[in-house]
């Protein structure tokens, strides 16, 4: 039986990025509030000491700072009709563990999408008619629009310290930026990266090819800059060891450079690390939450009571933390009713390896955000009429490292080892690069997370149960971009290319994306989604769910950036909610 | 003690049986945590941070050197299988050392003896599949210890029934690349265990040992990195940046340093 705590005014499930925002803005109202996290404290000095961060086997191949699957993982299969089996080693997509979260070890790609991806159904519909939509699809809007969300959107690139070149302030446009970026404000609070021989030739073969080559907006910043909340960060070194990393330089925005510093000096904030949430706790309702209950480093059961419950965990979690709580309806895919899990989604990845007769591109000086991208084929950019796909992608020409055991590329046909393997990697190792597509994923009636029959966690709960494939429409659109980054890297002059196309079921080996949807997704009608416009529980009103299982279905972009925004959007919402309790959209 | 501080593949000998983390023990980390920041709320045994980052002098993480010499898991005999297998996987040639000579035995013997080598920290509860998808990655319930054992015995069973009574090490270069040849494509059929398992472990821990760090015990001189001319933690390339399309001139660095480094 679980013991009862002290009331808090607000209890916050997971202590990453936006568990750590609403927290700070949060205790400086005044509020009592305390982070549950599950996993241990991480700090820099500590944890990404410069004496121990740069170690690829220990981060990148056993990958020490990502929750450990016997802890947590999921079980998986490609569609309803197979049997699902556990993810024992991750692969496919790695999810964090601890105070920082996936903030830790990520690349830092700090995009916006684009307006039109906000409204992405309607748009295409009113463009192309029902036709172009693809068969067992579940496309929404999102409920909200770029306009509402631009101010968020700055808020958070402001606070993270984003380098960057705009491509439109107010709607002038401006040259070096992203001509298809919605209006901002105002421009990046830092200048982008330093770009690498590889982007020089990317930009110069895209602009030949009269598409709109720019600078991939960076959270691995250019300069020294001191955020809004007082928390210095130091100029990037390139030094190649970013994503699976946390960074020894304060160079890479994390909760940890940018928003804990501040956030422990407010008297009024508490986190508890290495307590697991199991439960958030109903009233006899079933519309209240009462707090949460979790475990303690020895085991032990607590009950924290709240006002105010925010499930900040990562995306996945956080819908299996409400399906474990009874909260919303569990989606049925036979029957297309209920709500949670419903609409997971996930990226494409395709592209060209580009083989180079000679240079010395010097792969491991690199940073998870360094690159040179562009957009003429993402969203609705370019006409999709004549291909008959929905979706887009961002391509970029980029290396986030050089990092040997898991980066020596070989030219497709080298034997896998041996004296010619050996004289392939030595060869190659500098003369090779990419021009990768980042593609799309739209939402399906078959694509969910529900909970598995049979699987359990260390505590004896099930495990939450991925359904997912790629459809004809994102491999065609995905087929399609690979062909397009083959003509972008000819163009740099490569010798020869190799096209990486996506044409096999998902698999859970290969590392893809840690880009996972969905799930809890945000929209206007309660009968399709689990959060109304706020991120607020639709069920259970004093239950915000933060993070991208809000994302209807999924964007060519990475998604941290729409991810701050969306807190800093709900925050304003939950500051009204605390005045006036109750559901913020009327059904 | 299991924790989620355990470290990969080090010198040390094996821990017992893996706990739930909820196992009542404190960690290290929870020490230094608790000199100052444990708190106990109405009794709670949860860590509470609250006012202050909680940071303690020269805290950090390393991992154990790796001490070369001797085996902790191979036998002699598997010792000299590996070497053997990872010497013909990366050869010593004009291109310099390869993986037998330049540590990757004594990397794979001390990842084994650590929590890499009973798969401690991935989901092992049942049931296991006997007919898995095959996007549905790892599935079988035996760890890197096990597959070792299993399959290096199986492989020496195979080729003493094979080869008139002759182990692997025994076999010239084009038998054994040959036989290796089979096991990578699963057309080797050795006596109750999967010949392409264990070909599927050592490549995989072969790459490591050759390209990771060298405190792990492989990469000796860092000759991986030398191959390819990586230069290790060097940590700082604004120097690269500013000059594109340059060969880089430095030798490699690693966690430890380099052996120049300790010269007059």
């Amino acid at each position: 039986m679980a013991r009862r705590l002290p009331h808090k005014d607000v209890v916050i499930v997971g202590l990453g990025w936006t568990g750590s925002i609403m927290a700070l803005e949060l205790a400086r109202t005044g509020l009592e509030v305390v982070a549950i996290e599950r996993g241990p404290w991480r700090d820099t000095a500590s944890d990404f000491n410069i004496g121990t961060a740069p170690d690829e086997l220990r981060y990148a191949v056993r990958h020490d700072v990502f929750l450990r699957p016997k802890q947590e993982t999921l079980t998986m299969r490609n569609n309803p009709s197979q049997t699902a089996l556990p993810i024992r080693k991750w692969g496919s997509f790695l999810p964090g563990n601890g105070v920082g979260g996936a903030g830790v070890h990520w690349n830092g790609q700090t995009w916006r999408f684009l307006p039109d991806d906000f409204r992405i159904r309607t748009h295409m519909i009113e463009r192309y008619g029902e036709g172009i939509m693809p068969e067992g699809h579940q496309i929404q809007d999102w409920g909200i629009s770029y306009e509402e969300l631009e101010p968020y959107y700055d808020k958070f690139e402001y606070v993270a310290g984003i380098s960057g070149k705009a491509g439109n302030i107010k709607g002038a446009k401006q040259a070096g930026g992203n001509p298809f970026e919605g209006a901002r404000e105002r421009e990046y609070p830092t200048p982008p990266m330093t770009q690498g021989y590889a982007q020089e030739l990317f930009t110069k073969a895209a602009g030949g090819l009269g598409l709109h080559p720019f600078p991939r907006p960076s959270a691995n910043i250019s300069i020294a800059y001191t955020n809004p909340y007082g928390c210095s960060m130091a100029p990037c070194t390139y030094c190649g060891f970013c994503e699976r990393f946390g960074c020894s330089n304060y160079s890479k925005a994390s909760p940890q450079t940018c928003v804990l510093p501040a956030l422990v000096r407010e008297p009024t904030f508490e986190a508890r690390t290495e307590c697991e949430v199991t439960k958030i706790n109903l009233a006899k309702d079933g519309k209240t939450a009462t707090g949460v209950t979790y475990v303690d480093l020895n085991g032990e059961e607590w009950e924290q009571p709240a006002d105010v419950v925010l499930v900040c965990a990562y995306a996945l979690f956080n819908v299996r933390l409400l399906l474990l709580s009874g909260i919303g309806k569990p989606y049925d895919p036979a029957t297309g009713e209920g709500t949670v899990g419903r609409n997971y989604a996930y990226q494409t990845g395709s592209g060209s390896t580009a083989y180079f007769e000679d240079a010395k591109f010097n792969p491991f000086a690199a940073a998870g955000s360094l690159g040179a991208a562009l957009d003429d084929y993402n969203s609705d950019n370019f006409d999709h009429g004549p291909h008959g796909f929905v979706g887009g992608a961002s391509i970029t020409c980029a290396y986030t490292n050089g990092r040997p055991i898991q980066y020596h590329p070989v030219p497709r046909g080298t034997p896998t080892w041996g004296s010619q393997w050996k004289k392939a990697v030595k060869e190659t190792y500098q003369r090779v690069t990419n021009v990768g597509a980042q593609g799309s994923v739209m939402s399906y009636r078959n694509n969910y997370l529900d909970l598995d029959p049979t699987y359990k966690d260390p505590l004896g709960r099930p495990l939450m149960r991925m359904t997912f494939d790629f459809q004809d429409n994102e491999k065609k659109m995905a087929n399609w971009m690979a062909d397009r980054c083959d003509e972008i890297a000819k163009s740099m002059g490569a010798k020869t290319t190799q096209v990486n196309r996506l044409n096999t079921p998902w698999n859970v080996v290969p590392y893809q994306s840690t880009h996972n949807t969905g799930g809890a997704i945000m929209g206007a009608d309660p009968r399709t989604s689990v959060l109304n416009r706020y991120l607020q529980s639709w069920d259970v009103s004093n239950v915000f769910v933060m993070g991208a299982s809000a994302f209807p279905q999924n964007a060519g972009y990475n998604p941290t950036g729409t991810v701050g925004a969306l807190t800093y959007w709900s925050l304003d919402a939950i500051k009204k909610y605390l005045k006036s309790p109750g559901p913020l959209v009327q059904t | 003690m299991r924790t989620d501080r355990d470290l990969p593949g080090t010198g040390r000998i094996p821990p017992p049986p893996a706990k739930s983390r909820h196992s009542g023990h404190l960690t290290r980390r929870s020490l230094l945590a608790s000199a100052a920041l444990l708190i106990m709320t109405s009794g709670v045994s949860a860590r509470v941070v609250t006012k202050v980052l909680p940071w303690q002098p020269n805290e950090a993480y390393p991992v154990p050197p790796v001490i070369p010499g001797g085996y902790l898991f191979f036998t002699p005999a598997e010792a000299a299988t590996v070497d053997a297998i990872v010497d013909r996987l990366i050869p010593t040639d004009e291109l310099g050392p390869g993986a037998k000579d330049s540590g990757v035995t004594t990397f794979i013997d001390r990842q084994l003896t650590g929590p890499f080598g009973g798969h401690d920290w991935l989901y092992m509860q049942g049931p296991f599949s006997s007919t898995p998808l095959p996007t549905q990655g790892l599935q079988s319930p035996l760890v890197p210890r096990q597959q070792y054992r299993l399959g290096l015995a199986a492989l020496e069973a195979y080729c003493k029934a094979t080869f008139s009574g002759k182990s692997f090490v025994q076999l010239n270069g084009d038998e054994q690349d040959k036989l290796l040849g089979g096991m990578e494509k699963g057309d080797i059929k050795f006596e109750n265990f999967s010949s392409r398992m264990l070909f599927g472990a050592v490549y995989a821990n072969t790459m490591e040992g050759f390209f990771a760090d060298p405190i792990y015990g492989g990469n000796r001189d860092m000759a991986g990195w030398k191959l390819i001319g990586f230069p290790g933690v060097r940590y700082d390339f604004r120097d690269v940046m500013a000059k594109p399309n340059q060969a880089y001139t430095l030798p490699p660095v690693g966690m430890q340093g380099r052996p120049a480094w300790g010269e007059n």
